[in-house]
Order: C-alpha cells, then sequence, then structure tokens
C-alpha cells in the first residue's frame, strides 16, 4: 500500500498556478525527495500533503484515507522546518514531549520514549536545557526528534539542511539516512540541492514550473535524464544538437556535428522514436580529455583546445572548444591539470551519454 | 568646545522636564502649611492626611479599578485584533488597521466630545461602564501596536510545528502563541493601565456625575487651592507611572533568563 497518493492535484494562488496537475505514490518506508529550483511547486507539495495548503483540485491519500478536508492536527504527520521552529519557551525534553500529550500518552511513557528519541539523535544529555543553549546542528536533531517521537505516518522534511553550514550539513545528511533506516518511516524530504537528493532518496522526483519532469530513482534520473531540464540541473551536462541517423531496438545512431557519428543503447535514449533531429547529451565527467591522440575502439575521439581551466584540487572544470560548441568537462587531475590553450584529445563513449527528442523546448 | 556646549544643552533639557518632578516630590515632604518653598521641614505629613482623605481615596479606589478593567479588556481585544491582521488575510485590513491606530492620531479632545456628542444622539446616559469604553477605545492602539509588533516576529512555522505534532489550533494559541507573546501583552497591559490611570481629558468629558478619578480630583482641589496633599498625591502619582513599567520590565527580564536568555 502507498503510504502517501497525490491524485491529479493542482494548485493555484489566484490567477498564478504553483502545481500543475501532478499524480504521485509514494510507498510505504520510503525516502522520496522533492528536488528542483525554488519556485518549482516542491514546497508547495509538501505543505498540500502536511495539510497547511488545500489543493485546488484532486485528492490526497495518507494510508490509503482520504485527506483533503482533515486538518493538519488529525493527519499524524511528523513535519521538520528549514529553521527548525523549535519552541524557545519549552525545554527540549518539553518540545519532544509535546506531540506526545495530544496522543494520551502516559507521563512515564513519554519521558521514556523523549529518552529513547534524544538517544536515537545523539544527544542524550541535553534533556533540560533551552533550544537556545544548543548549537544549529543539534536544535535541528532535536526538531527530528520530535517529530518522530509520534509515531509519524509520514515524516516531512522541508529543506531541514539548508540552514546548516557545509560540513555540518554533511554529517546531518548521513545521520538522516541513518535514522530514516532505522525507523523505516515513509519520508518526503524537499530539497534545491541535488547531492542531498541523490545521497539520500530511493526516489527523487524531479520539478521545475510546477511540473515533475522525471521521477524515479537516483541512478536513474542521474543517468537517463528525461528532459533537458533534468539533464543541466543535474551536474554539469554538454546538451548538444544532434541528428538521428537511424534507431531500432537497442541502437540509436546519431551523428553529433563536430563530434562525429557514435551509437547509443536504446536504453539510454527511451524516449526516442523517429529519426531526425534530437538533443545529445553527455555529462562532463563522462567526457575524458588526454594529450596523446591514440583513438580507442569504441565512441568517438576528436581534437579540442582548452579555453579555461576551474581547478579544484583533485579534479578540473574544463572548458574545451570544439569546433563550434564549448564542451564543458570534469577530469581527475593526473599530476598536472592541463593550461588553458593546450590542445587535447576530446574522447566519450556511446553507452555514456543519451538522446532526448529534439522537439522539445 | 562644542561638544560641552551640547552636553551643556543635553542637561538643561533634562533640567526642564525633570526638575518640576523633582520639586513636586521634594515638596510632599515639606513640613510646612504651604505647598510651597522655604522647606520648613522633613514630614511624612501629607501623606497621612492623603490616607485619611475619604474623596482621594474613593477617586484612586475608582482609578485602579478602571485603569485594570480597561488594561484587561484593551488587552484582549487588541490581541484578538493583532492576531485577525497578522495571521489571517481580512478583507479591508489596511482600513480596519487605521481605523484601530486613529484614537491616537485624532487629539484626544475631538474624540472625547465626538463620544459625548454621540451618546447624546443615541439619548445614552453617561455611565461608568461608557468611560470605561471611552479609556478602552484610546488604550487599544497602544496595545495592537505593540502586540502586533511581537506578533510579526513570532514565525508561523513554529504554530506549524504544533499543529503538526496534534495540537489544535486553540491549544496551539495557548501553548505557543500566547506564551511567545507574553513580554507584549504584559507591556500593552501596562501601557493601558498606566495611560488610562493618568487620563484628564476624557475622562473630564465621559465620567457620570460623582464619579472622580484620581486626575479628576486633584483638577477639581486645584480649583479651590493648591494644597499640600497634591503635592504629596502627585509623588504617589509618580511612584506609580514610573514603577509599574519598571516592574513590568524586571518580571519580563527575569522571565527571559529562566528561558536560557
Amino acid at each position: 500500500m502507498s503510504a502517501v497518493t497525490l491524485t491529479d492535484i493542482v494548485k493555484r494562488f489566484g490567477s498564478f498556478t504553483a502545481l500543475h496537475q501532478t499524480s504521485l505514490e509514494i510507498p510505504e518506508g520510503n525516502f522520496v525527495t522533492l528536488l528542483g529550483p525554488s519556485g518549482c511547486g516542491k514546497t508547495t507539495t509538501l505543505r498540500m500533503i502536511a495539510g497547511l495548503l488545500d489543493p485546488t483540485e484532486g485528492e490526497i491519500k495518507i494510508k490509503g484515507k482520504r485527506m483533503n478536508d482533515v486538518p493538519i492536527h488529525k493527519r499524524n504527520l511528523g513535519l521538520v522546518f528549514q529553521n527548525y521552529a523549535l519552541f524557545p519557551h519549552k525545554t527540549v525534553a518539553e518540545n519532544i514531549a509535546f506531540g506526545l500529550k495530544y496522543r494520551g500518552v502516559s507521563k512515564a511513557d513519554a519521558e521514556e520514549k523523549v529518552k529513547t528519541a534524544l538517544d536515537l539523535v545523539q544527544l542524550p544529555h541535553v534533556g533540560d536545557r533551552y533550544p537556545k543553549a544548543l548549537s544549529g546542528g543539534q536544535q535541528q536533531r532535536i526538531a527530528l526528534a520530535r517529530a518522530i517521537v509520534i509515531e509519524p505516518d509520514v515524516l516531512l522534511l522541508d529543506e531541514p539542511l539548508s540552514a546548516l553550514d557545509a560540513n555540518l550539513r554533511e554529517d546531518m545528511r548521513v545521520e538522516l539516512k541513518r535514522i530514516q533506516h532505522r525507523i523505516g518511516v515513509t519520508t518526503v524530504f524537499v530539497t534545491h540541492d541535488q547531492s542531498e537528493a541523490l545521497a539520500l532518496s530511493d526516489h527523487v522526483v524531479v520539478m521545475s514550473n510546477g511540473r515533475v519532469e522525471q521521477i524515479g530513482a537516483p541512478e536513474e534520473v542521474y543517468n537517463t535524464p528525461a528532459s533537458e531540464f533534468v539533464a543541466s540541473f543535474l551536474g554539469t551536462s554538454n546538451i548538444l544538437p544532434a541528428q538521428c541517423l537511424d534507431l531500432d531496438g537497442t541502437e540509436v545512431s546519431l551523428d553529433v556535428p563536430d563530434l562525429g557519428r557514435l551509437s547509443i543503447p536504446k536504453s539510454r535514449a527511451p524516449k526516442l522514436d523517429r529519426k531526425g533531429p534530437v538533443k545529445f547529451v553527455v555529462r562532463a565527467e563522462k567526457v575524458t580529455l588526454s594529450t596523446d591522440g591514440s583513438a580507442s575502439q569504441d565512441g568517438i575521439t576528436t581534437k579540442g583546445t582548452i579555453e579555461a581551466v576551474d581547478y579544484q584540487g583533485q579534479a578540473a572544470r574544463y572548458f574545451v572548444r570544439v569546433g563550434a560548441h564549448q564542451m564543458q568537462v570534469i577530469n581527475m587531475i593526473d599530476q598536472h591539470p592541463f593550461a588553458e590553450g593546450d590542445t587535447v584529445s576530446v574522447h566519450l563513449r556511446g553507452r555514456d551519454c543519451t538522446a532526448l527528442p529534439g522537439n522539445q523546448e | 568646545m562644542g561638544w560641552s556646549l551640547i552636553r551643556l544643552w543635553t542637561i538643561l533639557v533634562y533640567l526642564f522636564m525633570f526638575l518640576p518632578v523633582a520639586v513636586v516630590v521634594l515638596l510632599s515632604f515639606n513640613a510646612s502649611q504651604f505647598g510651597s518653598f522655604p522647606m520648613t521641614g522633613l514630614s511624612f505629613r501629607w501623606f497621612i492626611e492623603l490616607a485619611n482623605n475619604d474623596a482621594i481615596l474613593r477617586a484612586f479606589q475608582t482609578s485602579l479599578i478602571l485603569g485594570a478593567l480597561t488594561a484587561v479588556i484593551s488587552t484582549t481585544l487588541g490581541v484578538l485584533a493583532s492576531l485577525a491582521l497578522v495571521r489571517y488575510t481580512v478583507p479591508g485590513s489596511n482600513l480596519i488597521s487605521t481605523c484601530l491606530i486613529a484614537p491616537i492620531l485624532v487629539p484626544e479632545v475631538v474624540l472625547a466630545v465626538a463620544l459625548l456628542l454621540f451618546l447624546n444622539f443615541l439619548s445614552i446616559n453617561k455611565s461608568f461602564f461608557l468611560l470605561l469604553m471611552g479609556h478602552v477605545i484610546f488604550t487599544l492602539p497602544f496595545v495592537i501596536l505593540v502586540v502586533q509588533a511581537r506578533l510579526v516576529g513570532i514565525r508561523r512555522d513554529m504554530e506549524e510545528a504544533a499543529l503538526s505534532l496534534g495540537a489544535s489550533p486553540i491549544q496551539t494559541f495557548f501553548q505557543i502563541t500566547l506564551p511567545l507573546l507574553a513580554p507584549a501583552v504584559f507591556a500593552g497591559m501596562l501601557f493601558a493601565f498606566t495611560i488610562s490611570f493618568d487620563d484628564i481629558t476624557g475622562t473630564l468629558f465621559w465620567k457620570p456625575g460623582g464619579v472622580e478619578t484620581v486626575p479628576t480630583q486633584i483638577f477639581a482641589m486645584l480649583r479651590n487651592s493648591i494644597s499640600p496633599e497634591i503635592n504629596a498625591l502627585g509623588s504617589v502619582m509618580i511612584a506609580l507611572t514610573v514603577g509599574l513599567p519598571l516592574l513590568g520590565a524586571a518580571i519580563a527580564r527575569r522571565m527571559a533568563i529562566k528561558r536560557g536568555g
């Protein structure tokens, strides 16, 4: 059974449509991320599941029960906000026990549950402190403890890591994954950070302009983007116009101007159904640069000139001129990075590339 | 050179503001028959006489009750109005907001006469209740301004968090919003009390016959003669109107420290 089912949900604010008709199923125990830039409708979707916004059209079900007219405090959800939203006038223990009060949990049981929750987030000794006395990361752990102690049907996380600084954010990411695995709660996570989405999720829902662009496992959306938006939003991609010369059930032959001809597996271009103009997509880290011109057995090799170098320590991002195109290439550095003006061999393999139908915007 | 002139000027301004107050307090301890200099000795005589003056005690009682009721009603209405204006989309909220704040901007005499004429028009007799309503009208803006400012600073997501944890909207208000709002509610209440307690203009117009508040009582006494008792009464009023807010601030600070300030 699905934990959350959205059927033909639409949200309008006056004449502005924040979310176009969307349907979404979130399986029990899954960690699903709504990923997209700000204004893509991901927070709107989360707030509708939470009951903080009413959908204009469509139906929301949680554990099979219609929720449209159920107010938020009767939905049994755990909600974690970007700014923690701890109650400053209550101690940490009182904060965590807050939801238990309304669930008829006895005082002794509540104390036990609070203790377990504090152990789970690895802050066992802060129960009688006030939130102000804790660091940002600690406060977010308490907010998480407060949300999961009520054993919610669904845990909703609204950019919970965005207010933390970079190092802490990665620690919390690991921590969040561990806790979610441990208690197995269905989780909906909203973020604009692709690395969070890829690292944490069972499924990623990529959104843009109030529409779902693609739903899939992290590897799937990363390797086989369904649209130009997904290709460019996740990681760094080179998107070039190309011609589809031939296609059958297993292979697609492409002619990419300035690069040459190559075949890619049909499974990497599932949306392609006819010959003609297409968009050829290759990730920046799937292109290899080398100084020797030795042609390899598969794929295509061509010449390029380094126009700019963005040094990143273990890797470097190069802007390489290939014919009329400037391509972005991210390669690990072997001893020295290439320098501006170097002529290099640009190599890419068909099985690392994808193609999208060319007529979409 | 320039700075010492500014310093001197500042001192003069403060003297101008506070010297009369100091003089009143000083003279209230004067043993002399007359409420003026020279001082002939230190004495609590006028305070004792004050405590035995029935008219003043009655006025004092009226003022305290009036002030307390004004504070309670004004704060309750003010908190509700602020909640509606800040947390909900009310049609015409700008107009409502302006109307609620307007009593500060309109000269009090105008407000007082207007209300009086209005009551006349409706053929309603003056009463303590209407005096109370009058005070509520012109203390309400202060409460609303203070409470609204604080409410804007209380992030909505705290209330949303409480709701998501299972508290109903009413439980959320009493568990989360009101405690966080408490300093502003408290300040608004003190404002309302002090403003009501020393108001004279409106009160003179609205009070029914036979009812005197402390300010109108002082006013009445001044018409006959300047008794040293008035100095003593003045001192008591100053202690109250200065002391109450200070006490309030101290309590607010204590509450903040308890929360791990």
